[in-house]
């Protein structure tokens, strides 16, 4: 399998420095979203935008039943834990999140537009990088660590206040260039079995590989309780489990590639509702 | 999850006599269930919550004996006849011989 | 100027690789070992505890088809059977026939409980029969059951 050496790398690889280069329309050159062959099953329409479709028009009855009530869901086990953590004073300024921002409420729309490019810092930021931000800066407290119990919860708090509003990254201006970054590695074949996250999520989407049940990779539901972690998980987990399936190597939570490819992912998503925290298999 | 393991319930505030009611209940906790091997390739001692217990007024409604086949953050949801007002207490006991509980009060409709 | 992602150009080989995603992926099924329990060890089971003569009838076990993953089934029990101080529903004992050790949950109700249903989460290790026993408070017992197909996925199993 590995012996003969594909070509198309080497074309994609030209095709992304022209791009950068001359007119910077990389997003024009590329299918993000294969046209779904079948119309979503009645009473799902709420979960597609165009030819976007959530990861919940994906899943079983049971699985969607189990997202729907905000009990059933088992995510809330850490939203209930990060509200309490909202109002909870940590670190030298003596400060809480309820301190600078009032109730979690506030936070309504930011989960619709991150990852965003923050000016000050001058680098992509995504809901987990924000939120550690707030705390080793404003608070001055030590930051949570990646796929903590803490970060998922806070995440999934602040991104549920924004429940059902369209996603809406933008991907212009100092965004451009990580978008760009994104797309490339969506589209570049990795790993021992050469393969590129278009080849399930684009090419294959709505095939099935054995049982599996291929879907577009839709970001709009992360952090999610996912059945098979039994727990809470962040989309660059995720991200390291298709890496690891297609025997790629995995890349850190929060790595430059994974920072990028989530908002690629992501825009590939605007327009869907925001769903996290949801439940998937 | 890492700390203690939270419990969630969600029980009427208020029914009338004689109504069923449905209360569901949850708590964040592995189930590990002593049959998998960690990185060292040892296994990882069972630690779950073997019981359940749902009191209202001090009587026991229900209680439930778990065993490993139950999945991680345990959910259960069942029904009580309703007699009068009072508060529920429900508890889970831990291998680790923690005992977790969280209490609620129900009113009776006029 | 470009290289176009296109439908129509998925090779064969490409295909079969995606195929093969994830087979030999070592998932994080929580119920692992050697031992897998089989019908027979349900009967002993049942034995054991003094309801394997029950009748099949009035006890339904409520569960998905086929389960997105084994890790997280929801399954719903219930007993078609009153529920007064005179006669009720006693205990439910739930046993799977393809998981490690038969035994699952074991219910046990009063009076107070309005309703003989119960509604919970397993795990299931392989394709199989989930199978329940109610026994009343004057000792009389009845039984369901139900199949379930787990599926191994690609990425999700």
């Amino acid at each position: 399998m590995m012996m003969k050496k594909s070509k198309q790398p080497i074309a994609l690889a030209l095709g992304l420095m022209l791009g950068v280069a001359t007119t910077g329309a990389l997003a024009e050159d590329y299918v993000h979203i294969a046209p779904p062959s079948e119309p979503v099953a009645e009473g799902l329409e709420g979960y597609t935008s165009g030819d976007a479709r959530s990861g919940f028009t994906y899943a079983s009855e049971e699985t969607r039943t189990l997202q729907e009530d905000d009990f059933e869901n088992p995510a809330f086990l850490w939203v209930e834990k990060a509200q309490e953590l909202w109002d909870t004073v940590e670190g030298d300024a003596g400060k809480s999140c309820q301190s600078c921002h009032g109730d979690v409420e506030s936070m309504k729309g930011v989960g619709a537009v991150y990852p965003k490019f923050d000016p000050e810092v001058g680098d992509l930021l995504n809901l987990e990088k924000r939120i550690n931000l707030c705390r080793s800066e404003g608070m001055q407290a030590t930051p949570w660590k990646w796929e903590s119990d803490e970060l998922l919860g806070m995440t999934a708090l602040v991104k549920m206040q924004s429940r059902g509003m369209p996603v809406n990254v933008a991907i212009d201006g100092p965004a451009k260039e990580y978008f760009d970054k994104g797309l490339k590695f969506y589209n570049t074949r990795i790993g021992q079995m050469d393969m590129a996250c278009k080849h399930c999520h684009i090419d294959q989407n709505g095939t099935y590989m054995r049982a599996e049940l291929l879907s577009q990779g839709q970001a709009n539901g992360f952090p999610t309780y996912r059945l098979k972690w039994q727990k809470l998980g962040s989309l660059h987990r995720r991200f390291r489990g298709c890496n690891n399936n297609i025997r790629a190597a995995k890349l850190k939570n929060g790595s430059p590639e994974y920072m990028a490819l989530e908002l690629y992912v992501t825009w590939r998503g605007n327009g869907l509702p925001i769903e996290a925290p949801s439940v998937r298999k | 999850m890492s700390k203690a393991p939270k419990p969630r319930v969600k029980a009427p505030k208020s029914a009338s006599k004689g109504d069923v009611v449905t209360i569901k209940t949850t708590i964040s906790h592995r189930m590990e269930s002593g049959m998998r091997k960690g990185k060292d390739g040892k296994l990882i001692p069972r630690q779950i919550i073997n019981k359940f217990e749902a009191l209202f007024n001090g009587k026991q409604i229900m209680s439930a004996n778990m065993f490993p086949s139950i999945s991680a953050n345990p959910y259960l949801d069942f029904d009580m006849l309703v007699e009068e007002a009072g508060e529920f207490e429900f508890k889970w006991y831990d291998d680790n011989g923690e005992v977790y509980s969280k209490k609620a009060k129900m009113k009776l409709k006029g | 100027m470009t290289q176009v992602t296109k439908k129509s150009k998925v090779s064969r080989r490409d295909m079969l690789k995606i195929a093969g995603v994830g087979a030999v992926t070592v998932g994080a099924v929580a119920l692992t070992g050697n031992a897998q329990a089989k019908p027979e060890d349900v009967n002993a089971y049942f034995k054991k505890v003094g309801v394997d003569a029950a009748k099949a009838s009035k006890v339904t076990v409520d569960g998905p088809e086929i389960a997105e993953n084994g890790n997280t089934v929801p399954i719903e029990i219930s007993v078609d059977a009153p529920m007064t101080e005179k006669e009720y529903v006693k205990t439910i004992y739930v046993a799977a026939e393809g998981n490690p050790t038969p035994e699952v949950v074991t219910f046990n109700l009063t009076p107070a409980s309005g309703e003989a249903r119960v509604k919970f989460r397993m795990r299931l290790a392989t394709t199989q029969k989930v199978r329940a026993v109610a026994m009343m408070n004057d000792g009389s017992t009845f039984t369901g059951e139900k199949e379930i197909k787990v599926t191994i996925g690609g990425c999700g199993g």
